[in-house]
């Protein structure tokens, strides 16, 4: 328990002062333990599916095929890798402030209906670009404020942002309702309650040479862009600080409550483009189809990047591999398709619990420091 | 007179709801309460609820009692509360995030062994007719009444006179308002709290066995809407108290039916509000009893949501 109590200041000092191979040792404790995390669950999903008498090895040579095999599945991959990014952004900015966001669905859900909504007049004379352009905008506002509002709350209020995010996911959800099922309700489809379509001449369209839409192109650079904005500049910098002890930040005068409110607004903003591709890509229109799960999928996403913005991408890429090989392992193993459900339970269990381990491994203390 | 008769109706079925859908939220809520009580939150409630309701018609479909499904329901409850608390308590971890986790994973769970049980029909929860006095069909249904709802009350009172009059209640509450004056106290904080989260799931588990066994009555994989999220919610709008639990969950519940009922006599508009009333009325009760500098009253001074 004595590993425990080592204090940062000293863990720096022996940074600066070590080798560089003590340097690389140090560092590589953040990639050896999620990848430990990750086989420990490899190896308990196994042990549950030979219980059922299942073959743990076909299990995962057809999440391999299903979800990489092939370019076909690579491109089912993509798809449902664009919205994750976005979706573990919402979750993953905040938690540099210290604040666990798990309403990203509800700014998802508001997004894409404000950009569903207001493309509705638009339709007929705007050109797409434009009519792209103020979706987007629409979007990215309705998410940004809904989250946005979380962190003021949480700031001017004291009230808890994971619960408050969670009850606005459940707001967000009736509103969606309310003028779906009611005022902008499309009467020509009498199926599913939709808001009018935005045409399909509209739609953003793929990237060449795929089946995948530009939403993915904008997360990866998304994530780069907030990469550089937490970890390179001032703002990011004071994040971190308010994240990392909140009294010092307010008795170095740094803006808390702007940051906070910030922070929040981006994160929000983040899950509401999810929702302008996912309409504006996707669906062609708002319905209950926006809630998907992806908000809270992106939750793990965010949880296994460690929050960091680059490690996003191929974590997204990775869990929206596993979700599109459900469909295959359902048909070819008879198992149900929650069992995709129960390895990512089972991951972001193991990797909650791999943090325990950081900073007490004895192999990635720097000798100076031990 | 046309008014007064479809005012009587919304009345009726709201007071009916509220009866029928408030049970789930209460033993949740209870749970969660307790839980919360020796200071620790477990958001994964939802999970547990879905598996407790999962394994309870699994149960009742091959045993033929409905009361040993509420039994498993509740046993398999208290084994997640278990690997919650056991999780919870290792240094650097984060309980809400286990808590979302647990989440997942339970329904995840739930999902995958509730696969064969969607089509089959189990044997059902009776329920005990409070109605014979009546000749009006609505009163007379609105008053059949599941035991569980009469064991949840009976459960509330109880947890209410234990947390404030037993040694065990003050061992809770020591432990959720200052892990270190517990600690000076003996106790042993991470027992306690892992105890509390079991018992907490063993509630869960049974509020789920509720939903499939009683109403709506099948197990479906859209069964839960919510209600193990909600009573995290519910809890603090209760401000922690079993008895205001009960009352918390009878209002969950007539919001709930609100919406339907108000469809019934032909209001069809904004009832979507309606439905989300309750999370509108906890955000705003949130808003204004909190502040930035101190926590909400009644709250237990361990725990992170609050803190």
């Amino acid at each position: 328990m004595a590993d425990t109590t080592e204090t940062p200041g000293l863990a720096v000092q022996s940074s600066l002062t070590g080798g560089l191979l003590d340097r690389f040792r140090r560092s590589s404790e953040f990639v050896v333990i999620p990848l430990l995390a990750l086989i420990v669950s490899g190896i308990l999903f196994s042990i549950f599916l030979l219980a059922l008498g299942k073959s743990p090895v076909d299990f995962f040579a057809l999440v391999w095929r299903g979800g990489f095999g092939t370019s076909f599945s690579w491109q089912n991959t993509l798809v449902r890798a664009a919205p994750l990014i976005f979706t573990a952004l919402c979750v993953a900015i905040p938690a540099r402030l210290g604040l666990v966001i798990i309403g990203g669905e509800g700014a998802l859900v508001l997004g894409g209906f404000a950009a569903a909504s207001i493309a509705i007049p638009m339709v007929g004379w705007a050109p797409a670009y434009l009519m792209l352009a103020v979706m987007a905008i629409a979007g990215m506002l309705a998410g940004g404020i809904w989250i946005g509002c979380v962190g003021a709350l949480r700031h001017y209020r004291g009230v808890n942002e994971t619960i408050a995010s969670l009850l606005m996911f459940y707001i967000a959800v009736s509103i969606l309702n309310f003028f779906v099922e009611g005022a902008l309700r499309d009467p020509s489809d009498p199926n599913k309650p939709s808001t009018k379509p935005i045409g399909a001449e509209n739609m953003i369209g793929v990237i060449p040479g795929t089946d995948v839409h530009w939403g993915l192109l904008v997360g990866v650079l998304l994530c780069g862009l907030l990469y550089l904005l937490m970890n390179r500049t001032t703002f990011g910098f004071a994040a971190q600080i308010a994240g990392g002890n909140l009294r010092a930040a307010q008795a170095q005068g740094l803006p808390v409550g702007k940051l906070m409110v910030i922070s929040c607004a981006i994160a929000g903003a983040c899950a509401g483009l999810a929702g302008f591709f996912e309409v504006a890509a996707i669906h062609g229109k708002a319905n209950a189809s926006l809630i998907a799960g992806y908000g809270f999928t992106g939750i793990l996403v965010s949880f296994l990047a460690r929050h960091n913005p680059l490690v996003i991408v191929p974590v997204a890429i990775f869990l929206g591999g596993i979700a599109a090989s459900g469909g295959l392992v359902q048909r070819r193993m008879d198992l149900p398709d929650a069992t995709v459900l129960v390895l990512q339970g089972l991951l972001f269990v193991m990797i909650l619990v791999s943090e325990t381990f950081y900073g007490r491994l004895p192999f990635f203390k720097s000798k100076g420091a031990a | 007179m046309g008014d007064d008769a479809g005012l009587m109706t919304v009345l009726l079925a709201m007071f009916a709801g509220a009866i029928r859908v408030s049970t789930p939220f209460l033993f949740v809520s209870l749970g969660e309460m307790l839980t919360e009580k020796s200071g620790r939150i477990n958001l994964g409630l939802e999970g547990t609820l879905v598996f407790g309701a999962m394994s309870a018609y699994a149960i009742s479909y091959h045993t033929g009692s409905p009361w040993l499904g509420v039994l498993v329901a509740g046993i398999c409850g208290s084994g997640f509360g278990a690997l919650h608390g056991y999780l919870c308590k290792l240094p650097k971890v984060n309980d809400i995030a286990i808590g979302i986790a647990m989440m997942l994973f339970g329904t995840g769970l739930a999902f995958f062994f509730g696969k064969p049980y969607i089509q089959p029909s189990a044997p059902r929860l009776p329920s005990i007719s409070f109605g014979a006095w009546s000749d009006h069909p609505g009163i007379r249904q609105a008053l059949e009444i599941n035991p569980l709802f009469l064991l949840g009350i009976a459960l509330a009172i109880f947890l209410w006179w234990a947390l404030k009059n037993t040694r065990y209640g003050l061992i809770i509450r020591t432990t959720g308002d200052s892990a270190p004056a517990a600690l000076a106290l003996g106790i042993n904080v991470n027992t306690v709290r892992l105890l509390s989260t079991m018992v907490g799931g063993f509630f869960a588990g049974i509020g789920g066995s509720f939903l499939s066994l009683y109403y709506p009555g099948s197990w479906t994989e859209g069964l839960s809407s919510g209600q193990g999220l909600m009573a995290v919610a519910l809890v603090i709008f209760a401000r922690w108290n079993p008895i205001y639990c009960f009352w918390a969950a009878l209002l969950f519940g007539a919001a709930g039916a609100l919406g339907p009922a108000l469809q019934s006599i032909g209001i069809s508009r904004g009832y979507h509000f309606f439905n989300a009333a309750p999370y509108i009325l906890t955000l705003f009760i949130m808003i204004v009893s909190t502040s930035p500098r101190r926590s909400l009253k009644g709250a237990p001074g361990e725990l992170s949501i609050t803190k």
